[in-house]
């Protein structure tokens, strides 16, 4: 299903402007701290496992989970908000796109796919693997 | 050091409007303030403590304690918790009572969304641009109903719950809300009502979500002598906890509140388990906010909310625990957009015997009110109070 809604641009911070270059070249990086090992998400500066500010910008996988999700029908151009477990671990708040909505199920395997914004860097969001 | 008896909540208000376009909102504040003040038989210049939350226009209480001309302040607290603020104001009154910081201490809350048009559940709004994760959710469209509906879809799927067993919620509500002159929705539904409402967000219904209302409510919270000098039957505060509950950098169980924290905590306090509560006053934002918050405070296993809040459990007179007896959030108001006053205000009502006698719980010596704010599906603020018949 094409999916034609307007996506608002995220807001780039100094502290997650690398993670916003690397979308802008569609590639999916999620921060990892090089002290602890460990992976978070949202993205910030500093490791909240940690503490340790050496956080790298790690390629992933782009693959994933649907941990849940919910169908926003009643929207102007119907969405699929969802909770997506990466396979580096963190869970993220996404969208499920290009998909049935009716065919969604927790448990599912997706992967990334980047999705224009109106005016920023694309953002990550996923459809069925 | 405790709470424990330190402190007693001696007046209550209920603002009986439900629609206030001929209001402001300070002048809301004002009018709830008084009402709890001659419920408790004393006068403004008795309050040397003031407490707000989020919803008092202007910044912190300074503008509120200025429209009220409150004469004798030397204590005042604005703690920002959401819908479930006012829960943890009390406890906090309490605690500045016990520690001599003020005798007298005065809690309000008001608001009109209703009138103001606020696109309350369905819309996505970006709150402040500084908010850490504000890139990362706003893009999505996370709305206030897609934020429960994650937890209440995470939830049936861990642990099989259904949309039958959450509309028992709204229907036992209704039961109440019936005896209830000023709900909003005082008829009594059905689960075959619930479910067949429209969807709002998978997996809820229009009928799971609360009403939207303007209003408010004011406590007054007393030092011991103070409430034993006065003619309302004295309410004593016995126990508290509150907590933030949050992603955890995405490593969360979004089928657990932080109630798990604040209830545990409150219990402990208080010297009481959950099978010894009376009444319970549940946060009720959505039918799926007091399923997760009644398996966290321990009323009964993770993930048998489902089963125990079906077949009228929860409806004063035919179940074990009779909630929300005002109708709650559910179906009778929802003051500005935050239930947590309206949760203290009922329990208080249970306590001295005077909520409706249809829905008066017999013999209530021992109540809770559960408060959670913002949002079940991302991060939140609970608070859990527990109060006691003198």
């Amino acid at each position: 299903m094409a999916d034609t809604r307007k996506i608002p641009a995220p807001i780039v911070t100094v502290e997650t402007q690398a993670f916003w270059n690397a979308a802008r070249d569609r590639r999916f990086v999620v921060p990892t701290c090089a002290a602890c090992g460990k992976a978070h998400w949202y993205p910030r500066a500093v490791c909240p496992f940690c503490g340790s500010d050496k956080i790298e910008w790690r390629a992933a996988s782009g693959r994933g989970r649907i941990y849940s999700y919910s169908v926003m029908r009643r929207a102007k151009e119907p969405y699929a908000i969802a909770y997506v477990t990466l396979a580096e671990g963190p869970a993220m708040l996404t969208n499920i796109v290009e998909c049935d909505f009716d065919a969604l199920r927790v448990g599912q395997d997706v992967r990334v796919v980047f999705h224009d914004t109106e005016d920023g860097p694309p953002v990550p969001m996923f459809k069925l693997a | 050091m405790s709470i424990k008896g330190k402190a007693y909540i001696a007046g209550i208000f209920e603002h009986p409007t439900r629609h206030a376009p001929d209001k402001s909102v300070a002048q809301l504040h004002a009018e709830v303030a008084l009402g709890a003040l001659a419920d408790a038989g004393l006068t403004r210049d008795d309050i040397d403590g003031f407490f707000c939350a989020g919803d008092a226009p202007g910044p912190g209480p300074a503008s509120m304690a200025e429209y009220l001309n409150l004469p004798k302040l030397r204590h005042v607290d604005s703690t920002e918790l959401g819908g479930s603020s006012y829960v943890a104001l009390a406890a906090h009154a309490a605690e500045a009572i016990a520690l001599g910081k003020c005798n007298v201490a005065l809690i309000t809350l008001a608001g009109r969304p209703r009138s103001e048009g606020v696109a309350t559940g369905t819309t996505p709004r970006l709150r402040d641009p500084n908010q850490p994760e504000a890139a990362f959710e706003f893009p999505y469209g996370l709305t206030t109903a897609n934020g429960y509906a994650l937890a209440a879809m995470r939830h049936m799927y861990q642990y099989g719950t259904t949309s039958e067993q959450l509309a028992w919620i709204k229907v036992a509500a209704s039961h109440h809300a019936q005896h209830n002159p000023r709900a909003m929705l005082p008829d009594v539904v059905t689960v075959a009502d619930v479910v067949n409402s429209p969807v709002i967000a998978d997996p809820l219904h229009r009928l799971d979500c609360c009403v939207i209302s303007d209003g408010g409510g004011a406590l007054i919270v007393v030092k011991p002598e103070i409430a034993r000098s006065l003619k309302k039957p004295p309410v004593k505060i016995i126990g508290a906890g509150e907590t933030v509950k949050h992603l955890s950098a995405g490593t969360f169980d979004l089928t657990t509140s932080g109630a798990a924290r604040s209830g545990p905590a409150a219990f402990a306090e208080a010297g009481v388990k959950p099978a010894d509560i009376k009444y319970a006053s549940i946060y009720d934002s959505f039918t799926i906010t007091v399923l997760i918050q009644i398996e966290d405070l321990g009323f009964c296993e993770k993930g048998a909310g489902g089963k125990f809040v079906a077949d009228g459990n929860l409806i004063s007179g035919v179940g074990k625990l009779p909630f929300n007896t005002d109708g709650g959030g559910l179906c009778n108001n929802h003051p500005a957009n935050r239930g947590g006053m309206t949760k203290v205000i009922e329990a208080v009502r249970q306590l001295r015997g005077e909520a409706h006698p249809a829905v008066q719980v017999k013999d209530c010596a021992l109540a809770l009110a559960q408060g959670t704010g913002m949002q079940l599906g991302t991060r939140h603020c609970s608070a859990t109070l527990i109060m006691e018949r003198e």
